[in-house]
């Protein structure tokens, strides 16, 4: 008997795979040039919006777009969020997300191709890029050329670019949680919160490692979204697909011949050399597809060249590829399937109940909080004395007057420590949680161990209330 | 080991260790490299560390450690900590320190910062013997409620504070209560008779022969303080002893004992040890705690 000896297979492939450069060709077309204005406009709100101003008054900061952390708000616009309601946040995370499968499930990966500010930052590190080391052939022949003078300004310039948006970047991020103006005065004179500094130094780092150095292994080896995307996706899904009943078989075409009996494909790999992704979008759907549409204008571009129709490679459906290699007739895209009407329905209902909540949520709050070491105290006249610290948020701008109500158990003496017997009224200032004291005094016959007290914050103005049910301690009788 | 020879894994081409267990082998695969360097790099920094920071404990013939060029001190920076925080506090602290105790209670705001620092204050200094939120404890009065030994007006809560009770200082709280049984003024007897009598102030047993005989004695001898319908004294810190309320407890046992040992327990002046603005803060978290006293 002999054992198998452990030998890899003859074709094993290396479980690391070097990486291979990719030097992307610029196209002309369509979807370049809405990329680019896509480009233009996502870089323009990051780094515009912090300076949007939203006036709400002298005692409110006046940025439109604000995480204030050191104050404990969010603000958007009209919106103002504090911390006890951050579960707004969450309903607009739910809602990005949602949107983001509705929008897959209508147009395919655009979010990857378009929007993703990896896919942003990367195309705008590509354009500097193209701007000192030319374009493909010339940075290819660049990198293989040995060290010059020439070689170097390009290539120290172009690092030095980079990093002077990388650091933008970083510079526009920190923007959006302090008062832009002023934060840039204080950022550059040095006075700056240490964490302003930390955070523009990781997002430059960030931003100049993935978009300079790492680019499309990025979205292959560290995002999860095309991985999720499989689960999105179905044979009905709009891709950025290669028409193969059409263009197979490929192969070169000179100009007198004729185009009888093969595909329209040239195999002038112009599709190839587009890609940022490195791939080749001739071998169907791909995980590492970002779905940008560069092919489609690259070929296009050839395809009009060798006076084929266009649309070698365009958006289309697995499905009618299948269909038309067949001999059926191609089936028009459906816009409204199940899918995309649950995520609508969806994304419909959550932002009907974020709208109905911050449109009838209360600016104000009362909350009491119930003194419990010591529980209770028995006063020397026998009478039962609980303490209650009350918090009054009131989250509007201006002042308000309040009057507090105790009921719930007979001959309750209460007291507003600091104000003069008998007075329940109290203002709490704008923007505000003010904080006072109430105690409470019951005769010991009153109470048995399981009463409750209801505590009313009445405004006096508006006639707004909020009402906390509390409990009073008492010595238990059974 | 010495004797090992090389022998290469036939099945990736490795050396091994030569080690086996049960026919196992262990490969001797490098170590990663980025790993390696970074171990390098730890032991380089090890001795920039002693150079730069204390790192060494006292070698024969040193006194202390190795301070290190940087000269650093976790005592040093604590106490910076702390002098930045006291320093963020001043304003308002000196605010404190001029607004009167009622003018202080009155205004909103001067509360609000008032009963906030007040309270961090009592968590740190009084909680430990009057509990968390002055419930008290046996021996320990209870701030929550309404018998006041000193007085339980913002004036009364301050001076007590800062003075404290039975300290080394003029202006301290002081009354002595003599310890009637160890010191002979009284005997066993009249002593358990006494506590009889005190128990029938506040209704906690009926009166009785002995109790009659206890009023007696009480009358002579307890009365300066307490006064004769033994309703105390807070000028001389005298509890009422017809109230509800007792500090050591009220039973037979525990009153015998008051009585014939005294307590006199003592509190420290907190004027050594705290600035003006924070027993201010204190007198008004204390006083905020029950409502403190407005008749006396």
């Amino acid at each position: 008997m002999s054992l198998h000896k452990p030998t890899p297979p003859a074709d094993a492939q290396p479980l690391y795979k070097k990486r291979e450069p990719i030097y992307p060709k610029l196209v002309s077309g369509n979807f370049r040039t809405f990329k680019f204005a896509f480009m233009g406009l996502a870089l323009l709100v990051y780094y515009g919006l912090p300076w949007l101003r939203w006036d709400r008054g002298p005692n409110a900061p006046d940025q439109a777009v604000l995480f204030d952390f050191a104050g404990g708000r969010f603000y958007f616009g009209p919106i103002e969020i504090w911390p006890q309601e951050v579960y707004y946040i969450t309903g607009i995370l739910i809602l990005a997300s949602l949107g983001l499968f509705l929008v897959t499930s209508l147009f395919g990966r655009v979010w990857c191709g378009y929007a993703c500010p990896q896919t942003v930052w990367t195309d705008l590190y590509i354009a500097v890029e193209r701007f000192f080391e030319g374009d493909r052939n010339k940075r290819i022949k660049l990198n293989r050329a040995p060290w010059s003078i020439n070689k170097l300004w390009r290539k120290v310039a172009k690092h030095a670019v980079w990093l002077i948006i990388a650091a933008a970047t970083g510079g526009a991020l920190v923007f959006y949680f302090h008062d832009a103006p002023s934060l840039v005065f204080s950022f550059f004179t040095g006075h700056a919160d240490a964490t302003a500094y930390v955070f523009v130094a990781l997002l430059t780092f960030t931003t100049y490692s993935l978009a300079g150095t790492m680019r499309e292994q990025v979205c292959t080896y560290l995002c999860p979204w095309p991985r999720i995307q499989a689960a999105l996706t179905d044979e009905h899904a709009l891709n950025v697909t290669y028409r193969w009943d059409r263009g197979e078989p490929r192969g070169p075409h000179k100009k007198s011949e004729s185009w009888e009996g093969r595909g329209d494909c040239v195999d002038c790999n112009a599709c190839v050399t587009a890609c940022p992704m490195g791939i080749d979008i001739r071998n169907g759907a791909q995980l590492e597809c970002i779905h940008c549409a560069l092919c489609i204008d690259a070929c296009d571009d050839i395809m009009r060249k060798v006076d084929r129709p266009t649309g070698l490679i365009a958006y289309d459906t697995d499905n009618n590829v299948e269909r038309r290699a067949a001999g059926l007739p191609a089936l028009k895209f459906k816009l409204f399937r199940p899918r995309v009407i649950i995520y609508a329905v969806l994304i419909a209902a959550i932002s009907a109940l974020m709208v109905f909540g911050l449109a009838t949520r209360s600016t104000f709050e009362l909350n009491v909080l119930k003194d419990r070491a010591p529980a209770f105290v028995q006063l020397s006249d026998g009478r039962i004395q609980n303490g209650y610290t009350v918090k009054l948020v009131n989250k509007q701008a201006d002042t308000r007057a309040i009057h507090f109500e105790v009921s719930g158990i007979d001959d309750a003496e209460v007291l507003l420590v600091g104000e003069e017997d008998g007075v329940m009224d109290v203002e709490v200032e704008g923007e505000h949680v003010d904080r006072f004291r109430l105690i409470i005094k019951i005769p010991e016959e009153n109470v048995d161990g399981n009463d409750r007290l209801r505590i009313v914050a009445i405004d006096t103005e508006t006639g707004e209330q909020d009402v906390n049910l509390i409990p009073f301690s008492s010595p238990r009788r059974d | 080991m010495s004797d090992h020879e090389k022998e290469i894994d036939e099945a990736t081409g490795v050396e091994t260790t030569g080690h086996e267990w049960d026919g196992i082998r262990e490969l001797n695969n490098p170590l990663p490299r980025w790993w390696l360097y970074i171990f390098y790099a730890s032991i380089a920094w090890a001795f920039v560390y002693w150079i730069l920071m204390p790192a060494w404990p006292a070698l024969p013939g040193m006194g202390t450690n190795t301070p290190g060029i940087r000269n650093h001190s976790d005592r040093d920076l604590v106490a910076a900590s702390v002098q930045e925080l006291r320093d963020a506090r001043a304003e308002t602290g000196q605010a404190l320190i001029n607004a009167s105790l009622d003018e202080i209670l009155s205004d909103q705001s001067l509360r609000q910062f008032a009963m906030a620092a007040g309270e961090s204050a009592f968590g740190d200094n009084c909680a430990t013997c009057h509990g968390a939120g002055g419930q008290g404890f046996p021996g320990y009065p209870t701030l929550a409620d309404d018998v006041w030994l000193w007085g339980g007006s913002l004036d009364e809560i301050q001076h007590t504070i800062t003075y404290g009770v039975r300290q080394d200082n003029l202006e301290t709280r002081f009354s002595m209560m003599p310890a009637f049984g160890r010191d002979q003024i009284l005997s066993s007897e009249e002593i358990r008779a006494v506590a009889h009598y005190v128990r029938t102030l506040s209704g906690l047993e009926e009166a009785s022969e002995e109790s009659h005989h206890g009023q007696e004695i009480f009358e002579f001898q307890c009365v300066s303080c307490h006064t004769e319908a033994g309703t105390g004294d807070q000028l001389q810190g005298a509890p009422d002893l017809t109230d509800r309320d007792w500090l050591y407890g009220s039973d037979l046992e525990t009153v015998i004992n008051t009585v014939y040992n005294a307590r006199n327990s003592a509190m420290p002046a907190w004027g050594e040890r705290l600035d003006e603005a924070t027993i201010k803060a204190l007198a008004v978290y204390v006083y905020s705690l029950s409502g403190g006293e407005t008749n006396s």
